[in-house]
């Protein structure tokens, strides 16, 4: 049983984050996990989450929000259920990593920071993710493909749909 | 999964265990692990120091500082806490080597920071990876369960009077946190900008205590060189510059992926032979030696042994080990802009030279590129650059304005060719589309 009695997150994160703040020095080393945590559950860092978790913490949702948007990972509204984010920096580029942005706006018929209609997808341009010998790479959501083709970015659409479709 | 590649020239030392498994505590253990944290805890810190110091090993993570060097400063008397902390958040475009090491070995970054906590006095250490590497958090951190259940871990390691802790931290995107000092804010819980130095880490560090910072591959060296003796690993590598390095292979190269070889091996042989050449049999037009802060060299530079002195003296660094291998085909201009977007993103805005120049030279370039440049932007380009060198509290301001410089003083005809309306010779679509 979670210590705060009205959490808004899962009990098993609950509990995640109870054992969390205790894990360091000083409690506040584990706002970033927690944020980055949250919204992996959530989908983004609503207000609620902000507030739950500035609680936890014992600072103020102002502090938890000047953290926050320091970091690129964190957003504030959601994102498609699969958030596409394609890698243009220099190895990427070099590779073609342009050319899989595009198919990937033309597939989706949206752009950066776009979300199609259904919630499906979301779309990002990101600075490197550090996969540069298997360029061109994007990750979806936490998962890497790397040494990407344009035909391949069609086939991964493809899995995501059905994986969608299967409920999972 | 990332793909691993071989070459004939490679010593492979940290990359050893590579393809075997080795995330397996039971066959990190049959391949020789933990030998050397039980031998670093027999023998004690001065022995580990001066074992490090002998081994020539230098910081992986870009810098180049000797790691035996950077132990011994941490105070032996301290009223606050000691830690290690181990810079996993890999950002530097380019550089992709940690990856590998957090996946297939990762209890050699335990073992590392297991050693380095002894060396220093330091009950906890942290790892820190970045926050787009969930899958290798979850592989480190099955790793340390492993490593706390056979008792290598916690209160008494390896049954000695001895604590160690480690605790496995996510960052959540951020460049910057990559310096050092950011990286401390941000295990903090703060935003990750950089602390004013002095005082160092050495002396004030994380939560006000004596720390050391070191790359993870630099960590995952510790134990080989403890297990082959400092002497031994300092004799693979050239001088002042001991062991191997895991050099990334990227951009239009035949053969990309880590290869890990002896410092000072030939940067020629590293495009030619090791990567197999320019991709498609094309001219090499430039190489960006380690990683994207570093300035460029041209087809007739490469002829230098690759370690931080002989980088360092042909005017450009080491770095992260990242070589980005340019073809003829490709726009320099293009390629100066979209390095400097990524540096206008990732500045932190702490520091009003790094903030507004990076965003400057962005708008100078973005308008350059799309072709309504003038002459004068040219020399405003390297106005900028210049003014930012060394007037920053953290490394990101130079690193942002080195590669510019290189640029424009190596290619400053294709700046030229890019003037009064020109469309860009080598124009694969209208404009880099900005992050």
């Amino acid at each position: 049983m979670s210590v705060e009695t009205m959490s808004i997150f899962s009990p098993e994160l609950s509990a995640r984050f109870d054992e969390l703040v205790t894990r360091y020095p000083m409690k506040r080393s584990a706002l970033i996990p927690m944020l980055l945590y949250a919204q992996d559950e959530v989908g983004y860092l609503s207000d609620a989450v902000i507030d739950e978790i500035a609680r936890r913490i014992g600072i103020t949702p102002l502090d938890v929000r000047n953290v926050a948007t320091y970091y690129s990972m964190l957003r504030f509204k959601p994102a498609g259920r699969f958030n596409v984010q394609v890698c243009t920096n220099i190895s990427c580029m070099l590779r073609g990593g342009y050319k899989i942005f595009d198919r990937f706006q033309e597939r989706l018929g949206i752009g950066h920071k776009g979300v199609t209609a259904d919630g499906l997808f979301s779309l990002e341009e990101v600075e490197c993710i550090g996969a540069c010998c298997w360029a061109p790479a994007i990750q979806v959501n936490y998962d890497f493909h790397d040494e990407l083709t344009e035909e391949r970015v069609d086939a991964i659409l493809e899995q995501y749909r059905s994986q969608n479709a299967g409920g999972r | 999964m990332p793909s691993l590649v071989s070459h004939p020239d490679e010593v492979k030392i940290v990359t050893s265990r590579f393809g075997k498994g080795a995330a397996k505590i039971d066959t990190y253990l049959e391949l020789g692990g933990y030998a050397s944290a039980r031998k670093a805890l027999a023998e004690g810190p001065d022995w580990i120091i001066n074992e490090m110091k002998a081994s020539g090993l230098r910081g992986r993570g870009g810098a180049g500082f000797p790691t035996g060097m950077k132990w011994s400063f941490v105070p032996k008397q301290s009223a606050k806490p000691k830690y290690v902390l181990v810079n996993g958040d890999e950002s530097e475009p380019g550089t992709c080597k940690d990856h590998l090491i957090f996946l297939h070995d990762p209890h050699s970054v335990i073992e590392g920071t297991i050693i380095a906590g002894l060396a220093i006095g330091a009950k906890t250490g942290f790892i820190y990876l970045r926050g787009e590497y969930r899958y290798l958090i979850q592989i480190v951190e099955r790793a340390v369960a492993e490593a706390y259940e056979r008792g290598f871990l916690g209160k008494n390691i390896f049954g000695s009077e001895t604590e160690f802790q480690v605790i496995v931290q996510t960052g959540a995107g951020a460049y910057e946190v990559g310096e050092e000092s950011a990286l401390m804010e941000s295990l903090e819980g703060k935003r990750g900008v950089p602390r004013i130095k002095p005082p160092f880490p050495a002396v004030v560090g994380l939560y006000g205590g004596p720390t050391v910072i070191n790359n993870a591959e630099t960590i995952a060296t510790v134990p080989h060189v403890l297990a082959m003796g400092g002497a031994a690993y300092a004799a693979i590598g050239s001088e002042r510059n001991g062991g191997t390095r895991l050099f990334g292979l990227s951009g239009h190269i035949e053969r990309p992926g880590v290869y890990e070889l002896p410092m000072g091996y030939s940067l020629r042989k590293i495009i030619y032979e090791v990567g197999g050449g320019v991709r498609g049999g094309r001219k090499l037009k430039a190489v960006v030696p380690g990683g994207s802060s570093t300035p460029v060299l041209l087809p007739e530079e490469i002829d230098i042994g690759m370690d931080f002195d002989q980088v360092g003296k042909a005017g450009s660094m080491l770095g992260s080990g990242g070589v980005v291998v340019i073809d003829d085909q490709t726009c320099i201009v293009e390629f100066a802009l979209r390095t400097i977007s990524f540096y206008q993103h990732e500045s932190c805005g702490w520091c009003i030279p790094c903030r507004e120049g990076t965003d400057w030279l962005k708008k100078s370039l973005t308008r350059f590129h799309a072709g309504f440049g003038t002459e004068k932007d040219i020399d405003n380009i390297q106005y900028l650059a210049e003014n930012m060198m060394g007037r920053t509290f953290c490394p990101l301001g130079d690193a942002a304005a080195m590669p510019t410089l290189g640029f424009v003083k190596k290619f400053r005809k294709e700046f030229e060719d890019h003037l009064h309306g020109k469309p860009c010779p080598f124009a694969h679509h209208p404009e880099v589309v900005l992050v």
